[in-house]
């Protein structure tokens, strides 16, 4: 619980149909320098949320200190990963190896059988026992594409009981229940960088190893400005760039090892292919030979139709039907079939831009 | 009621009836402390199961006296105790009445006791006063233990910011702090040296007496925080031999929010809480006299009790520790060996997180503690058990098992029954995780 409407309107609705609900929340960073911090998630306001909504459905409420947990499997490779020049989801590690590992065992601890969280999809068990993971009911709302390296195990243990609501009428049900968060804004940033300045996060946090200032060079090399740093870039960016060349230009490459930021025009961030490495299928198994899948590459962007190739175990090709704009490195590629999640991986890089 | 209270006029004759009510009631009969307890501790079904609770160091329940005491003086007592008028005369002769009980507790005179909003507040005028006071005279030295509670050591290091010098002297491996490595760490401008009597974690005693006498003798003022000593073991600020101590009422079954500093006549320190005259100008703000009142008939209960609460609770609590250690494989007790708080025992449980064993003991109808809850109610590693020298691992396994004055042989033996199956579950969970190398993983 993590003092949002979607989680709280899950407990309310297990609570509801008779279920012996805990509430468990996650105390993620440290809390005590006192710092107020408004409109993200988890702070300490949203654990007293949390509290105050499980005191309204008659549950116990309990907040578990998950700092060092989440420092090293969330913010730790979020900094490696802007250090190295690529653009990092934590949200995704978080669930994955944090709320679907460490809060799954604790409640499994508690003799729970289930965990249940407020996220936007939707799980199904087939005639085979075996799970399926789809997208929200609420496109506008639909997290599958942070949830996409959920196991087999994990997913048989999980349940997602606004999955099939649309937003209004998780509202609409938190309202008429009178639970105290019904009308909280929904968070935005990443939590852990509550005023979304990721660079300032990134140079604290990295210290000695903050990247350096560089150069900023066009495809064919040429120098064109300096910047401060590759981790104050991400692929497709325009903004920042502090250049005057009179024609618009994007980042299309960040080269960590080199200090250096590679810029283009907007057709140079079209590209037809990616190398995927970290791959997990939902299933539990790898394809054999080339399947036809819609692959999305971001958050709330459309999926391109493409054909995906398993190279091994971990690492997939994809190859889509029409160019996508801005495949990022860092970024999860997660490839659906309808709106089922067939399983995904971290994009490693585009293939070369298609040049017009 | 509802409807009374909509009308005006309604609302006075509520107001009337109400007054009546209570009237009578101070007439009724009181159900004895075992009728109430009886019934609210073990037998009450509180979201569906009955509950029993290990948590009195935290805090007690309100002895049913006090409740009577408090309630009436709120109902009776409204006066401010600093008025000329008869209103004002009643409150402070009740608030004398207080104090009185209260010195006779821990042996002191009444004057020399100065009524606060609890422990922690005493605990920040006895170290922020001194300061004050001696500053001035180049004290610019600080003295005290590793394990002591948040209210000494975080305002001790407010103090380090403003340019004091803090020694903070680690216990040894069983929660003790030796006498002579305090008395080393005494330098020539060393202003105070605060040296709590019961640890509120591990429940070990520490050698106060022994400590003050040295640092008394070299001109250094003693205070001692004895919030988790009073009303468990006889406490006497003349044996303990120091110049101030504070005591917190909800320890020893009194009410929240009061608490008090025993200041020995003519130790110099200022006020820290400014304002009008109340209690000698030593704190000002009008009295709390429905808390001090709860505070001194809980003071009163302690006094005629304390021996036999002490004898009964140390035969739970070594019931408790025993069967603890004998019913659970590897766990180890935090503090053994030492001269404990009749009611306490910290127990550690090896290759289990604390944190998980609490919530799946209240899940049972337990209520335990780990270490010290921080502001969101999280569980931070036990600064006490660091320390002391324990592993990492070992300050996040330790349960603290703190029994009281309504405590049964039966939720006892409930409790070490219901440990066994709690500790395997969560023992096999951890092996679990240990055999599984997608639980492991780490991001690429």
């Amino acid at each position: 619980m993590s003092g949002g409407v979607d989680s709280s309107v899950a407990a309310a609705l297990l609570a509801e149909q008779g279920h012996d609900v805990i509430g468990l929340s996650m105390q993620l960073y440290d809390q005590r320098d006192g710092q107020p911090r408004f409109g993200t998630c988890c702070t300490i306001d949203d654990l007293h949320d949390a509290r105050r909504v499980a005191t309204r459905l008659g549950v116990p409420h309990y907040i578990i200190n998950f700092e060092s947990h989440f420092h090293a499997r969330v913010v730790t490779p979020f900094v490696d990963e802007y250090v190295a020049g690529r653009t990092p989801i934590p949200c995704t590690r978080c669930n994955s190896d944090v709320k679907f590992v460490t809060l799954l065992e604790r409640s499994a601890g508690l003799q729970a059988d289930r965990l249940a969280t407020g996220h936007y999809v939707q799980s199904r068990q087939d005639a085979h026992g075996a799970w399926h993971l789809h997208r929200g009911a609420d496109p506008g709302k639909d997290q599958s594409y942070f949830l996409f390296a959920l196991t087999q195990d994990q997913l048989s243990r999980a349940l997602f009981p606004v999955g099939h609501l649309d937003k209004a009428s998780v509202r609409a049900y938190a309202l008429d229940r009178q639970l105290p968060v019904a009308l909280k804004p929904d968070s935005q940033e990443i939590c852990f960088v509550p005023d979304g300045d990721q660079a300032a996060f990134v140079a604290r946090a990295a210290g000695a190893r903050t990247p350096g200032p560089g150069r900023i060079v066009d495809r064919e090399g040429r120098v064109l400005g300096t910047h401060g740093g590759v981790h104050r870039f991400t692929v497709g960016q325009r903004k920042g760039l502090q250049l005057s060349v009179g024609v618009p230009l994007y980042v299309v490459a960040i080269d960590a090892t080199a200090e250096q930021v590679t810029v283009g025009p907007r057709s140079a961030l079209e590209q037809r292919a990616a190398r995927i490495d970290g791959v997990q299928w939902i299933a539990g198994r790898t394809p054999e030979g080339p399947i036809q899948a819609e692959v999305q590459i971001r958050h709330r962007h459309a999926p391109g139709a493409a054909t995906v190739l398993a190279v091994d175990a971990t690492q997939v090709e994809v190859q889509f039907a029409e160019p996508q704009y801005a495949i990022t490195p860092g970024q999860a590629a997660v490839f659906y079939h309808g709106d089922e999640v067939l399983g995904g991986g971290w994009i490693a890089s585009p293939a070369a831009p298609v040049r017009r | 009621m509802v409807q009374l209270s909509r009308s005006g006029s309604c609302r006075v004759a509520t107001t009337q009836r109400r007054a009546g009510v209570y009237g009578k009631a101070g007439n009724l009969s009181r159900p004895s402390s075992a009728a109430i307890y009886g019934r609210w501790y073990d037998l009450r079904v509180d979201s569906g199961r009955a509950r029993a609770y290990f948590d009195h160091n935290a805090t007690t329940p309100v002895d049913p006296e006090v409740i009577a005491g408090v309630a009436a003086t709120m109902r009776d007592e409204f006066g401010n105790a600093s008025s000329v008028h008869h209103f004002g005369q009643r409150a402070k002769a009740r608030l004398e009445e207080a104090r009185e009980q209260l010195a006779a507790l821990i042996g002191a005179s009444p004057a020399e006791l100065v009524f606060t909003s609890g422990g922690t507040e005493a605990d920040n005028f006895a170290i922020r006063g001194v300061a004050e006071a001696l500053e001035p005279l180049g004290r610019r030295h600080l003295v005290t233990t590793a394990i002591e509670h948040e209210a000494v050591l975080t305002t001790m290091r407010a103090l380090e910011r403003r340019g004091w010098r803090v020694t903070r002297v680690n216990p040894d491996r069983s929660g003790v702090v030796s006498a002579e490595a305090l008395e080393a760490a005494l330098a020539p401008d060393t202003a105070l040296l605060s040296l709590m009597h019961a640890n509120n974690e591990v429940g070990t005693l520490q050698p106060v007496a022994a400590c003050a006498a040295v640092a008394r003798s070299r001109g250094v003022l003693v205070h001692t925080d004895a919030v988790q000593s009073v009303g468990k073991v006889p406490v006497d600020v003349r044996d303990l031999d120091v110049d101030l101590l504070t005591l917190s009422g909800h320890k020893f079954y009194g009410p929240k929010g009061v608490g008090a500093l025993w200041i020995r006549r003519g130790t110099r320190l200022l006020a820290t809480m400014t304002g009008g005259k109340q209690e000698r100008s030593r704190r000002a703000g009008t009295e709390n006299v429905p808390g001090i009142v709860g505070l001194g008939i809980a003071a009163h209960l302690a006094a005629t009790r304390l021996e036999e609460d002490g004898a009964a609770q140390t035969v739970l609590r070594d019931v408790l520790e025993q069967g603890v250690l004998a019913a659970v494989a590897e766990t180890h007790v935090n503090g053994q060996g030492q001269a404990r708080v009749p009611n306490t025992t910290n127990i550690g449980f090896a290759g289990i997180e604390a944190e998980s064993l609490l919530i799946a003991l209240d899940l049972e109808g337990f209520a335990v503690s780990t270490g010290s809850a921080c502001s969101s109610g999280t569980l931070e590693p036990s600064h006490v058990l660091k320390a002391m020298g324990l592993s990492l691992h070992d300050t996040q396994n330790a349960l603290r098992l703190s029994v009281g004055r309504h405590t049964t042989r039966d939720q006892v033996d409930r409790l070490i029954a219901a440990l066994p199956a709690i500790t395997e579950r969560l023992r096999a969970l951890t092996d679990r995780r240990a055999a599984i190398p997608g639980a492991d993983r780490r991001p690429a």
